[in-house]
């Protein structure tokens, strides 16, 4: 079946000796056929007023010629990207364009899976990642998942948990109780837990658990923070306290968040990375991708949501 | 600190960098030393006793040991065989599992697809959990003093006096189905619970009554699953040693003993030996002057186990809810 | 009859005919239970609970029990069990706490680093050591483990050390514990590595992406996520140690003496029984009332104490289920 060539088409054309029938609009995005790849524009935006200053610090990951393949099929190709600290990057596209593979390879945890196998580099602060035992490759590049994952113990052993595993000594209780207490504060959840740090962690609520699955993340005090579709899983208010927790954490992380929620994404990003199957379409500013896509696919894929 | 690298792409990224095992903990390092010295010494354990018992079977089984009988005299090394107690093996395995069978069968099917009384239901649950839980010396005990009640003098020999004996093949069969009863009820309920519930909705949705839908649909849907309940229950019932030496009775000739009467009914009625007790009785712990035959007898044991276990797990990879776990296989049918 | 049997049953007649078979289980484990207590009856009507108590060897009151007829007078079921316990509690306790660690590095071994060969060869030959009868163990026991103690291991100054009271001869506790070792083992790494394997991935996800190394997240996360299923597989194998009873009647040294722990390293040799092995031993003797009253007391104890067992693992586990919403 032949696709049209052109732009979009909306509806099927209305042959005039067809039955009058309600077709139901068909949205598609155009395969083009050679991949579009558009740097990012020399100038800010189109002049919109941010929603926060670009505090934009040191650059702490970046990524040249990525490519990755699960046994032999390619799933990541050819992405170079740079993420600051002080910035939010979110990564968008459809399903299965490889968002969640590039991010797990950021903290090399694609390695869990057989016959997965990276091309190009990932330079954490100028050092290859693949040079750096992965352990502390993994103690300075943190993840929170999509489903939270509370580990079965109570509160505090949860977020102790970092600290103590990697260190050489285990710790003392009292040596790291000021660093839980801390990291559940920066997390926003000491308050709610704050007498009950020794219950079972697998009782707090779906928004809680994941709140204290960041504060785990951030026990250790890592540059980057990486997190998968993390409110996917949780109510809109639970969504709404974790979205301003993420705006208050990039102050000082690094944060590159994968989101199919494109409101989600305006809200909280400062750059937007937009993939389609395995590849980067474009990447650049916030407002700049939404409002002023430059490639055909990306135009598609935002298209709508904004009106 | 961010370094602006100017060097050409690596074609491959270099191999990743593991934590090396100097940075663990110590006692990290020393957990995995010993896990794999554990795992290895398993293995070993495991080669060593399998080869020191084939290489002492091999050197004393011969075709003639198989098939000639026990026979009575002063030097055991050279003269008897096996024979009957093999045979008794096969007899007590086939009445155990004949009995044992639809009774666990039937068992599952009334718990999975019934159930009601649900006193009954749970206590049924709780007894096939006993009887699991029970050391087989304790069922023999029982079964022995039941047996010896008048009432059941039919299934042994009765003396004279009226003193049931209360040992034969008949009473062992008996009393060794209580083993393999919570295999073979324990794999059927597995495997009727992890069929898939639109196949019994389909068939009740056809019309056919409950007991049509489970002889027809459910029940041959799970027979892989009651063929490995089966396997693992023979292979409880050809380990036991408990029982068939307390209801086969010191036998000195290790023979079939017949009971009189009809030939078929004789040998079930009267005594004899199978392998387990065969080779107790040869052991030094028993009478013990053919440590020859005990290895003998123990190495056919061995291979009959060897063979069931890969029965079983040739069994359970079609049965429902997919191939029994590890754990499972193991805690249903290792009580031998 | 059979033409009757071939007419489409119905329902309720289908359902009496199972639940009857289901409840005929019901039934002989009830008539067990109801035997054993009233035939064990008398032993601790006339002992009381001096009964479990030490006092003189074991064997030697069975014996005294043989001659004494049809209506055996109170006096004749005086015995005292303790020796038969501590044995059994000795044996079972050690091998339990020997098997239990040496079934926890090989399940984490199995789960963790084995290669995939290795762990391809380990799975069938664990599966296969659980379900070696016990009278091939045993026969291993007495013929190549106890002469190779008896004649390498005991020193002659041992044998002499004690022999006014018991004959070493390689059969005793420590050839006991390590075959009893042996036989539990296989069955708690095949239930703990089982458990391990089912551990959810995400737990495992989560505290590799934290940046713990392998063997640490096992052990700081998965282990403590299956505590249960390490309680459970516990009381399993110990419920078979404590019922086995070939296999300890034939390397344990039929004697019921007490080894004393602080007779040195000669208490690892000496001989033992215990209350499964001694109603083994005894089998062909129930016929006389005392020795039957008494064997189905040491029964009633073993009944009792796979009850005990089970209900200890229960209590064990409740405490920990705070922490495992949703994991059995």
């Amino acid at each position: 079946m032949a696709y049209p060539e052109s732009a979009r088409q909306t509806f099927r054309p209305q042959r005039m000796h067809d039955a009058p029938q309600e077709v139901p609009p068909v949205k598609r995005i155009v395969l083009d056929r050679t991949p579009t790849a558009v740097p990012p524009p020399a100038v800010d935006g189109d002049g919109a007023p941010r929603r926060r200053p670009a505090v934009a610090g040191p650059e702490r990951l970046r990524l040249q010629g990525v490519s990755v393949s699960y046994a032999g099929k390619a799933a990541v190709k050819d992405v170079s990207l740079s993420v600051r600290q002080g910035e939010v990057l979110a990564l968008i596209g459809p399903s299965g364009c490889g968002k969640t593979t590039l991010l797990r390879t950021l903290n090399r945890l694609t390695e869990l899976t057989p016959g997965a196998a990276r091309e190009g580099s990932v330079l954490l602060d100028g050092h290859e990642v693949h040079e750096l035992a992965d352990t502390e490759l993994r103690a300075r590049v943190s993840m929170v998942f999509q489903q939270p994952n509370p580990f079965p113990m109570s509160v505090f052993d949860n977020v102790a948990f970092a600290l103590r595993e990697q260190s050489r000594k285990r710790p003392r209780r009292r040596e790291i109780e000021p660093q839980v207490i801390e990291a559940l504060r920066r997390a926003g959840l000491y308050e709610e837990v704050r007498g009950e740090l020794h219950s079972p962690a697998l009782r707090l609520s779906g928004g809680q658990q994941q709140r204290l699955c960041i504060a785990r993340a951030i026990a250790l005090r890592p540059e980057v923070l990486l997190m998968d579709e993390p409110c996917s899983a949780l109510d809109p208010r639970s969504t709404e306290t974790i979205e301003q927790l993420i705006g208050e954490l990039s102050r000082e992380l690094a944060i590159v968040i994968v989101t199919h929620n494109l409101q989600q994404a305006h809200r909280v990003a400062d750059r937007v990375a937009f993939m389609y199957l395995g590849d980067l379409v474009e990447h650049g500013e916030v407002e700049q991708v939404f409002r002023a896509p430059v490639a055909p696919r990306t135009r598609d894929y935002v298209k709508g949501v904004f009106g | 600190m961010s370094a602006s690298t100017t060097q050409a792409l690596p074609a491959r990224a270099p191999r990743p960098r593991r934590s090396s095992l100097r940075s663990w903990r110590w006692s990290d390092r020393l957990v995995y030393l010993l896990a794999w010295l554990s795992g290895l010494s398993l293995c070993l354990v495991a080669a060593a006793l399998i080869l020191y018992l084939g290489v002492r079977g091999i050197e004393y089984v011969s075709p003639s040991l198989l098939f000639s009988r026990p026979t009575a005299g002063v030097d055991q090394s050279q003269i008897g065989g096996i024979l009957d107690p093999l045979l008794g093996t096969l007899l007590v395995v086939a009445i155990g599992i004949l009995l044992a069978t639809p009774t666990g069968v039937c068992s599952a099917v009334w718990i999975v697809e019934y159930g009601r009384p649900r006193w009954l239901a749970r206590a049924v649950e709780s007894s096939i959990e006993i009887v699991a839980g029970t050391p087989d010396i304790v069922i023999a005990l029982f079964a022995l003093t039941l047996f010896q009640l008048g009432a059941f003098g039919f299934l042994s020999f009765t003396a004279q006096g009226g003193g049931v004996y209360g040992r034969s093949f008949l009473t062992a069969g008996v009393a060794v189905s209580l083993l393999a009863i919570p295999p073979v009820f324990l794999a059927t309920r597995d495997g009727l619970q992890a069929l898939p519930g639109h196949q019994r909705e389909g068939a009740f949705a056809l019309g056919k009554t409950r007991v049509a839908s489970i002889r027809r649909v459910l029940l041959p849907g799970v027979r892989p699953n009651i063929g490995t309940g089966v396997t693992l229950g023979m292979g409880r019932i050809i380990g036991d040693t408990a029982i068939v030496f307390l209801l086969l009775g010191v036998g000195a000739s290790q023979r079939f003993d017949f009971q009189g009467g009809t030939p078929g009914l004789g040998a079930l009625r009267g005594t004899g030996s199978t392998l387990t007790s065969y080779i107790y009785t040869t052991s030094p712990a028993g009478e013990g002057n053919a440590p020859q035959k005990a290895y003998a007898a123990a190495f056919v044991l061995l291979l009959m186990v060897l063979a069931l276990n890969a029965c079983a797990g040739f069994v359970s990879a079609r049965g429902a809810g997919g191939r029994m776990s590890f754990g499972d296989r193991v805690r249903f049918g290792a009580w031998a | 009859m059979l033409e009757r049997l071939r007419h489409p049953w119905s329902d309720r007649r289908a359902e009496l005919v199972l639940g009857a078979a289901a409840a005929s289980v019901c039934l002989v484990i009830g008539l067990m239970i109801a035997f054993v207590a009233v035939r064990a009856w008398p032993t601790f009507a006339h002992n009381g609970l001096s009964w479990l108590g030490p006092g003189g060897n074991t064997e030697h009151q069975i014996g005294k029990m043989l001659y004494t007829g049809p209506h055996p007078p109170a006096s004749a079921y005086h015995l005292s069990a303790w020796p038969l316990i501590y044995g059994t509690l000795l044996t079972s306790g050690l091998a339990l706490v020997f098997g239990m660690t040496f079934a926890l590095l090989a399940a984490i071994f199995l789960v963790e680093f084995a290669p995939l060969t290795v762990r391809r060869v380990l799975v069938p030959v664990v599966r296969l050591l659980a379900g070696v009868p016990s009278v091939i163990y045993g026969l291993v026991g007495i013929l190549v483990l106890a002469p190779f103690v008896g004649n390498h291991v005991i020193s002659p100054a041992q044998k002499r050390s004690v022999e006014y009271v018991v004959q070493l001869d390689g059969t005793g506790l420590i050839v006991a514990v390590v075959i009893l070792t042996l036989m539990i083992t296989p069955i708690m790494v095949a239930l703990i590595a089982d458990a391990l394997s089912t551990v959810p991935t995400a737990w495992r996800e989560g505290a590799v992406a934290l940046g713990v190394n392998p063997l640490r997240a096992t052990l700081a996360v998965s282990l403590r996520a299956i505590r249960p299923a390490i309680v459970a597989a516990g009381a399993f194998a110990c419920a078979r140690a404590v019922g086995e009873a070939v296999m300890i009647a034939m390397v344990s040294g039929g004697n019921a003496f007490t080894p004393k722990p602080w007779d040195g390293v000669v208490f690892l040799f000496e001989p033992l029984l215990t209350l499964a092995a001694s109603i083994l031993n005894n089998a062909d003797a129930l016929s006389a009332p005392a020795v039957g009253s008494t064997m189905n007391a040491f029964a009633l104890l073993l009944l009792f104490s796979a009850f005990v067992l089970s209900l200890g693992s229960y209590l064990v586990k409740l405490p920990l289920r705070r922490y495992h919403a949703g994991l059995r």
